[in-house]
C-alpha cells in the first residue's frame, strides 16, 4: 500500500522523544503521562495537606491564634477542593494510565494525545484554584460544597472556583472517555471482559460514573455562575428558585463522587491482597457484580446528605433505606476479601500492610456511614466532627491507603528497583498511628457536638482537639518519608525482577522491570483467567 | 488495511494539547476577570480564544491527514465510536442537571413559596403557576408559546435529520453529488434554525418581556434554550468541516467516521430540541 511509509513514520518507528521538558509536554506515552499524573498528585497531596495543617494549626487551641476566620473557610474550601480533585482522582487515573495498557496488553490508551490535555488540563485548573487565594476577597469560603446562598455572595476567588471544577470536569470527563474505550476495546486477545484484573474493572465503572456526574456538576456549577453575575434566579426563592436545588444538584454529583475515588481503591486492593496471599480473588464474579451494585446505586442516595434541609418524612425514609442498601455490595467486597487471606500464605510486605490498614479502617469508615445514614442520628450529627471523621476514615484510610499500597506494589515495575522495605514498613507504621490519632478523637468531638468549619470552640474540647493537631503534624511529616522511598528507589538499589512479587499475577508483570517505554506493540496472548 | 487487526496507531508526540490548556488558562482567567469588571478580561478571553482555534485548526487536520493516509485502521475506529457515544452520554448528562432544574422549580419549589407557612406569611399576594418568575418579580411578561416560531424550528431541525440521513445513504452508495447536496441542505437548515433562535430572543426581551432576569421562568428557558443553541452552532460549524471534507474528496462508503460521529452529534441536539419543546415550550 502506498501508505505504508507514512504509517510507518507517523506510529512505529521508535525515534528517541524528545528531550528535557518538551518530552513531558508532548508526550503521548502512557507511561509517561501516568508518571505526570501521579508526581502531580503527590504534589497537590502535599499543598492540601499543608492547608490541612493551617487549619489544624488553628484548631489546637480554642479561640483565635494563627490565622483570621475568613483565611480559615478559604483553607477549609480549597484543602477539600485540592484533595479530591488535585490529589486523589488524578493519583488513581495515573494508576491507570500506568497499569491499564499493561494490564490488558495495550501498546498504550485508546486516545494518546487527549490522554495528554487531560493531564495537562489539571495544573491549570489547579493553578486556579491556587491563584484565587491571592485576588481581591481571597478564596471561595464556602466548603467544597459552594453553597448559595454564600457561594453567590462571595468574591472572584468563587470565579475562579467555579471555571477551577469546569476544567477539572473537563479533565476528568476526557480521561474517563479515554479509559473506558481502552478498556472495553483495546483488549489482549483471550481476556474476555470477565477474566479482566479487578482494578481495570473498576476503572470501567469508574469511567461511567466520572461521565455520567462530571456534567451535573458543571451544570450546577453553570447555574451559580449565571446566579451570580447575569441575573438568573436558579437558588433565590424570590425568582421561584431555591437554594436546596443546587443541594439536590451538587449531591447528584456529590455521592457518586465518592465512589469515583472508593471504586479505583476497591481495584488496588483487590489486586494486592491475592498477591500477598499467593491465592486468586475469591469470589471475582461477585466483585464485579458489588462494584456495579454500588455504582448503580450511589446514583439514587444522593440526599443523605440533606437531611435537615426540609426534605419530606417519605424521602428522608428512602434515603436512609436506600444508602443502606450499600452497605451490602460493600460488604460482599469486605468479605471477598478476608476470604482471599482465609488459608493463604500471608507475607506482609508494605502493599500487603496498606492493604490489611485499608481493610480495618474503611471497614470502619463505613461503619460510621451507615451511622449517619439513620436519618434520627444524622439530624443530631449532621455538620459535626463526627461526619469529618467518617468522611477522611473513607478518603485518608480509604483512597490514600490504597494508593500507597499500589504504588509500593506497583513502584518496582515503574522505577526497577525494589524500594526500600524497612522504609516502607515505618512509613505504614507512622502513617497508620498519627492517622488514627488524628481522626479518630474526631468521632468524639462530634459525638459531643463540636460544630465542623468553625475555627473556635468551646474549651470542653481542648484535649482531643490537641490530640488531633500533634498527629495530624505528626501524619503530615511521615509523607514526606515517602517521598524519600520513591527518589531512593529511583536511583538504585536492590534489581527488581520481571515478576517483582511472588504471588503477583497478570500481564503487567511479564514485561520487564522497569517497564520498557514501548510494550506489547504486537498484544500478547492472553491465556489466563483462573478466576 | 490488513495490518489494522493486531496494529493501533499510537500518535508521536505533539503540542497540540499543551496550546489546548495555555487556551483554557487564558480563556477562564479572562473571563472571570471580565464578569468581575476588569476590561483586560476582554482581550485576555479573546486571546485564549484565538489560541484554542488554532489549536482546534491544527490538531484536526493532524487527526485529518493521519485519516487520510489510512493510519487508522478498524480498531482505532471501534474507539472512536465508543468514544463519540460516551461524550454524548456525557452532554445528556448535562442537559439532564437543567431538566432537573426546571423540573425542581416547576413542580416543587415554586408552589412550595406559595403554600404553606412561606405562602402564609412571606408572600400572601403569591399564588403557585407556571409560567412564574417567583414571589419577588412584579413586572409582566408572557409565555414563549410553541405554536408560532418553536414550532417552527421543530420542523427545521427535523426536516434537518432527515437530510442528514439522506447525505449519509448517499455517501454509503458513493453518490457524492447527492451527498453534498444532503450536507449543504442539512447545514442551511441549521443555520435558518439559529436564525430564527435569534429572532424569538429578539421577540422574547422586546415584546413579552421575558428576559434572563425573569426569574425561574427565564433562567431555565435561556439557559435550556441558550445552551442547546450553542450545541446547535457547535454542530452546524462540524457539519460545514465535513462538508468542506467531502467536497474535497474525503470519506469512503466503507471509512466515513467523522461524518457519522457529526451525524450522531447533530441528531442528539435534534432530540433535546424535541424534549425542550414538549417541557419547556408546549407543556
Amino acid at each position: 500500500m502506498a501508505h505504508d511509509h507514512a504509517i510507518g513514520h507517523d506510529d512505529h518507528e521508535h525515534h528517541a522523544p524528545p528531550s528535557g521538558i518538551m518530552r513531558w509536554i508532548t508526550t503521548t506515552n502512557h507511561k509517561d503521562i501516568g508518571s505526570m499524573y501521579l508526581w502531580f498528585s503527590f504534589i497537590m497531596f502535599l499543598v492540601g495537606g499543608a492547608m490541612a495543617l493551617v487549619i489544624r494549626a488553628e484548631l489546637f487551641q480554642p479561640g483565635l491564634q494563627v490565622v483570621s476566620p475568613d483565611f480559615f473557610n478559604q483553607m477549609i474550601t480549597l484543602h477539600a477542593l485540592i484533595m479530591v480533585f488535585g490529589a486523589i482522582m488524578p493519583a488513581f487515573v495515573g494508576f491507570s494510565n500506568w497499569m491499564i495498557p499493561l494490564q490488558i496488553g495495550a501498546s498504550d490508551m485508546a486516545f494518546a494525545r487527549m490522554n495528554n490535555w487531560s493531564f495537562w488540563i489539571l495544573p491549570v485548573a489547579s493553578g486556579l484554584l491556587v491563584l484565587s487565594m491571592f485576588v481581591p476577597g481571597g478564596a471561595a469560603g464556602t466548603g467544597w460544597t459552594l453553597y448559595p446562598p454564600l457561594s453567590i455572595q462571595m468574591g472572584m476567588g468563587m470565579d475562579l472556583a467555579i471555571f477551577g471544577i469546569h476544567l477539572l470536569g473537563m479533565s476528568s470527563i476526557m480521561g474517563a472517555i479515554n479509559i473506558i474505550t481502552t478498556i472495553l476495546n483495546m483488549r489482549a486477545p483471550g481476556m474476555t471482559l470477565m477474566k479482566m484484573p479487578m482494578f481495570c474493572w473498576t476503572w470501567l465503572i469508574t469511567a461511567f460514573l466520572l461521565i455520567a456526574s462530571m456534567p451535573v456538576l458543571a451544570g450546577a456549577v453553570t447555574m451559580l455562575l449565571t446566579d451570580r453575575h447575569f441575573g438568573t434566579t436558579f437558588f433565590n426563592a424570590a425568582g421561584g428558585g431555591d437554594p436546596v436545588l443546587f443541594q439536590h444538584i451538587f449531591w447528584f454529583f456529590g455521592h457518586p463522587e465518592v465512589y469515583i475515588i472508593a471504586l479505583p481503591a476497591f481495584g488496588v486492593i483487590s489486586q494486592v491482597i491475592p498477591a500477598f496471599s499467593r491465592k486468586p480473588l475469591f469470589g471475582y464474579a461477585s466483585m464485579v457484580y458489588a462494584i456495579a451494585a454500588i455504582a448503580v446505586i450511589s446514583f439514587f442516595v444522593w440526599a443523605h446528605h440533606m437531611y435537615i434541609t426540609g426534605i419530606p418524612l417519605t424521602g428522608q425514609l428512602y434515603f436512609m433505606y436506600a444508602t443502606m442498601v450499600i452497605a451490602i455490595p460493600t460488604g460482599v467486597k469486605v468479605f471477598n476479601w478476608v476470604a482471599t487471606m482465609w488459608k493463604g500464605s500471608l507475607s506482609f510486605e508494605t502493599p500487603m500492610l496498606f492493604s490489611l490498614g485499608f481493610l480495618f479502617l474503611f471497614t470502619l469508615g463505613g461503619f460510621s456511614g451507615l451511622v449517619l445514614s439513620i436519618t434520627a442520628v444524622d439530624i443530631l450529627l449532621q455538620e459535626t466532627y463526627y461526619v469529618i471523621a467518617h468522611f477522611h476514615y473513607v478518603m485518608v484510610a480509604g483512597a490514600v491507603f490504597s494508593a500507597y499500597a499500589g504504588a509500593y506494589y506497583w513502584l518496582p515495575k515503574w522505577t526497577g528497583y525494589m524500594y526500600d522495605e524497612f522504609l516502607g514498613k515505618v512509613h505504614f507504621w507512622l502513617t497508620l498511628i498519627f492517622f488514627n490519632m488524628t481522626f479518630f478523637v474526631q468521632h468524639f468531638l462530634g459525638l459531643a457536638g463540636m460544630p465542623r468549619r468553625v475555627p473556635d470552640y468551646a474549651l470542653q474540647f481542648t484535649e482531643f482537639n490537641m490530640i488531633s493537631t500533634i498527629g495530624a503534624f505528626g501524619l503530615g511529616i511521615s509523607q514526606l518519608l515517602f517521598l524519600y522511598i520513591v527518589l531512593k528507589a529511583r536511583k538504585g538499589g536492590v534489581k527488581a525482577t520481571t515478576q517483582v512479587w511472588d504471588g503477583a499475577e497478570g500481564l503487567e508483570w511479564t514485561v520487564p522491570s522497569p517497564a520498557p517505554y514501548h510494550t506489547f506493540e504486537t498484544p500478547p496472548v492472553f491465556e489466563g483467567g483462573k478466576h | 488495511m490488513s495490518q489494522s487487526a493486531s496494529h493501533y496507531f499510537v500518535p508521536q508526540p505533539s503540542h497540540w494539547p499543551i496550546f489546548g490548556s495555555i487556551a483554557l488558562l487564558l480563556m477562564a482567567n479572562g473571563t472571570v476577570l471580565w464578569m468581575n469588571q476588569i476590561p483586560s478580561g476582554k482581550w485576555m478571553l479573546a486571546g485564549g480564544f484565538f489560541v484554542l482555534l488554532t489549536m482546534l485548526f491544527g490538531w484536526f487536520a493532524n487527526v485529518i491527514r493521519e485519516s487520510e493516509e489510512g493510519a487508522y485502521g478498524k480498531n482505532v475506529d471501534i474507539s472512536f465510536r465508543w468514544a463519540m457515544g460516551w461524550f454524548i452520554f456525557s452532554e445528556i448528562m448535562f442537559f439532564a442537571a437543567f431538566f432537573g432544574a426546571l423540573f425542581y422549580i416547576r413542580v416543587l419549589s415554586v408552589p412550595d413559596l406559595a403554600e404553606g407557612l412561606s405562602g402564609e406569611f412571606l408572600y400572601p399576594d403569591f399564588t403557585s403557576a407556571w409560567p412564574s418568575a417567583g414571589p419577588g418579580f412584579k413586572e409582566e411578561f408572557s409565555k414563549m408559546g410553541a405554536w408560532g416560531l418553536p414550532a417552527i424550528n421543530t420542523a427545521l431541525l427535523l426536516a434537518s435529520g432527515v437530510t442528514l440521513t439522506w447525505a449519509h445513504h448517499a455517501l454509503i452508495k458513493n453518490n457524492r453529488l447527492h451527498l453534498n447536496i444532503g450536507l449543504a441542505l442539512t447545514i442551511l437548515l441549521g443555520f435558518i434554525f439559529l436564525l430564527l433562535q435569534v429572532e424569538e430572543y429578539a421577540h422574547a426581551y422586546t415584546d413579552y418581556n421575558l428576559k434572563l432576569t425573569t426569574g425561574g421562568y427565564g433562567s431555565t428557558f435561556f439557559l435550556l434554550t441558550g445552551f442547546h443553541g450553542f450545541h446547535v452552532t457547535l454542530g452546524a460549524v462540524m457539519l460545514c468541516v465535513i462538508l468542506a471534507r467531502t467536497l474535497k474528496g474525503h470519506f469512503t462508503p466503507e471509512h466515513h467516521f467523522g461524518f457519522e460521529g457529526v451525524a450522531w452529534y447533530w441528531h442528539f441536539v435534534d432530540v433535546v430540541w424535541l424534549l425542550l419543546f414538549v417541557l419547556v415550550y408546549w407543556l
